[in-house]
């Protein structure tokens, strides 16, 4: 069976704007929305075209967290994955922790792809796909923005600084992707109902026997320092005389 | 004392700008001794460029053909290799950066830091989470080697009139091949560019078209700045994707930003806040780019492009 394996990060909503706690222990996150990391939304929908294009067979969505990621995963098995497995730890989980729990992950499972989103817009890390192809020792294609599968090998156009960067990679390989892959497509209601019924396995992180032990201490959360707000100009000939003025324009 | 391995980011014939600002980083990090690394087909040019960088003690050089391409799969094993005999390992945070070092950490076994902006000891320092809205204070545990990407735009760039030496390195790694390289298109142009450019003009969604953004493009040369967008702008399709600025975009730092057209959402605020001056241009007198701005202008772009040009030439 070839299979596409999708990270699903339960993140706080993109729409939410985010303060740190008064006592600098963490941000506040209680009665905070909750969603899909953005970019993961995007790697399910380009596992489900794949899929759709007759590339792979089946889609299956992998959350790591307690079991309110299992609502996440519900999305996911809605908008159409065949079914989804819950690491269940209720631990923080660093990048290099993420990308082990994934290696074990695609061991049992074997798939062809593995597609993640390029960061989680909480931590906003950028590493656990290269992490995962690194400890794999299979290829990367990160920053993805177009995806064509090719029987044993896929050609993989990557959003660099540069430009638009081709690569082409053996398959299984890693993907990560980028906000301009695909636009995720809405979930239907009866999708919904019927996602209640597909499989969702819950796996114990403790059977991994992964150190889940801290690496990066995190010793204080700050607010960022604010820019202060500057003047008003009324004309274009303000504008510039203020800049010249600041030594700014010549 | 720190040894700190700074990977060389380069394009086969010049060194980026964004290792000269991760050389500022490294040096900050108390008893530094910092070493850059070229991994290239032929690293003469970047490496005499990296040996002229105050503050690089020496250059070391990785001469394969497999190295003619950035591909991370290929790097990585080389620079994990290397990597073992020092206690810091540094790369700016470019899409480069990004995409190599977290492939060398797993391979060392070690947890990264990743936007590093602020050097607060030997193993403390600070990185921004939630695009910004966070700034977080992280110490790495004794003995642990520190590898970390580098928020180019915190750091000004190292001086030149350095003299390090350059040594060439071999490595044992067997490199893959399960990876290959097939082209890279680039909106390459005349202008400067974007992540290292002293003044940048960024369109937004106001532009309202590709054809509109000839008016950023006109006053960007005008001051000889680099040109950037917001990313609705970069979704309408009104320039290439390499011109986004923002949390999942570019993260710049020039002398002047131009906003024109931007609202200023928090994702964009994010790739601008270490930038000297803020100028935003903006009809909606409660847009919250105004709320960053050094210098406001509530108007309408397109009356006031041609003005603010008429009165530069006016000098």
């Amino acid at each position: 069976m070839r299979r596409v394996l999708v990270g699903v990060k339960r993140v706080v909503d993109y729409n939410v704007r985010i303060r740190v706690k008064p006592d600098g222990t963490g941000v506040a996150l209680d009665g905070v929305k909750m969603s899909i990391n953005p970019f993961d939304e995007i790697g399910l929908e380009e596992a489900l075209r794949i899929k759709e294009r007759g590339h792979a067979d089946e889609v299956v969505a992998v959350s790591i967290g307690p079991d309110d990621v299992q609502q996440q995963l519900r999305t996911a098995l809605a908008m159409g994955a065949d079914r989804a497995i819950q690491v269940r730890t209720t631990s923080a989980i660093e990048p290099l922790q993420a990308a082990r729990i994934f290696l074990q992950l695609v061991e049992k499972e074997q798939p062809s792809v593995v597609i993640l989103g390029k960061q989680a817009i909480d931590d906003d890390n950028s590493q656990t796909g290269q992490m995962l192809a690194a400890l794999w020792d299979r290829p990367q294609a990160t920053f993805a923005s177009k995806i064509e599968i090719n029987g044993a090998v896929a050609v993989v156009t990557r959003e660099v600084d540069a430009g638009l960067e081709k690569i082409e990679v053996d398959l299984p390989a890693v993907f990560t992707t980028d906000l301009r892959l695909n636009e995720p497509r809405y979930v239907k209601l009866p999708e919904i109902m019927k996602a209640k019924k597909k499989p969702l396995d819950v796996l114990d992180v403790a059977t991994l026997g992964i150190d889940l032990t801290e690496t990066l201490k995190v010793v204080k959360y700050e607010p960022p320092s604010q820019r202060t707000r500057g003047v008003m100009v009324k004309s274009a000939a303000e504008l510039v005389a203020q800049l010249r003025a600041k030594g700014i324009l010549q | 004392m720190s040894t700190v391995l700074i990977v060389a980011e380069h394009d086969g014939y010049r060194l980026s700008a964004a290792t000269a600002r991760t050389v500022t980083c490294a040096n900050q990090i108390p008893g530094a001794a910092v070493t850059i690394v070229v991994l290239a087909a032929e690293p003469a040019a970047v490496a005499k460029e990296a040996a002229a960088l105050a503050g690089v003690q020496r250059v070391l050089t990785i001469t394969q053909a497999g190295n003619t391409h950035t591909l991370a799969a290929v790097l990585a094993p080389q620079i994990a290799e290397l990597a073992a005999g020092f206690t810091h390992l540094l790369a700016a945070s470019t899409t480069f950066g990004k995409d190599v070092l977290p492939r060398v950490a797993a391979l060392l076994n070690t947890s990264q830091i990743s936007d590093l902006m602020a050097v607060e000891g030997e193993r403390r320092f600070r990185r921004p989470i939630y695009a910004g809205n966070a700034i977080v204070t992280i110490e790495v545990p004794p003995g642990a080697k520190v590898v970390a990407t580098v928020r180019a735009a915190s750091f000004v760039a190292a001086a030149q009139g350095g003299s390090a030496a350059i040594e060439s390195a071999t490595v044992k790694a067997a490199l893959p091949r399960h990876t290959r390289f097939i082209g890279v298109e680039s909106g390459a142009t005349d202008r400067p560019d974007l992540q290292s450019a002293a003044r940048v003009v960024s369109g937004g969604r106001a532009l309202g078209s590709a054809e509109n953004f000839k008016h950023i493009y006109s006053l960007a040369d005008k001051l000889g700045a680099a040109v950037g967008a917001s990313r609705a702008a970069v979704d309408a399709g009104y320039v290439p994707n390499e011109l986004q600025v923002g949390q999942t975009g570019k993260i710049i730092a020039p002398e002047l930003y131009v906003a024109v057209g931007i609202s200023g959402a928090i994702q964009h605020l994010t790739g601008i806040k270490d930038a000297r001056t803020i100028v935003a241009i903006n009809k909606d007198a409660e847009a919250p780019i105004f709320e960053v701005a050094d210098i406001g202008l509530v108007g309408d772009l397109f009356a006031v492009l041609p003005e603010i040009e008429l009165a530069l030439a006016g000098k």
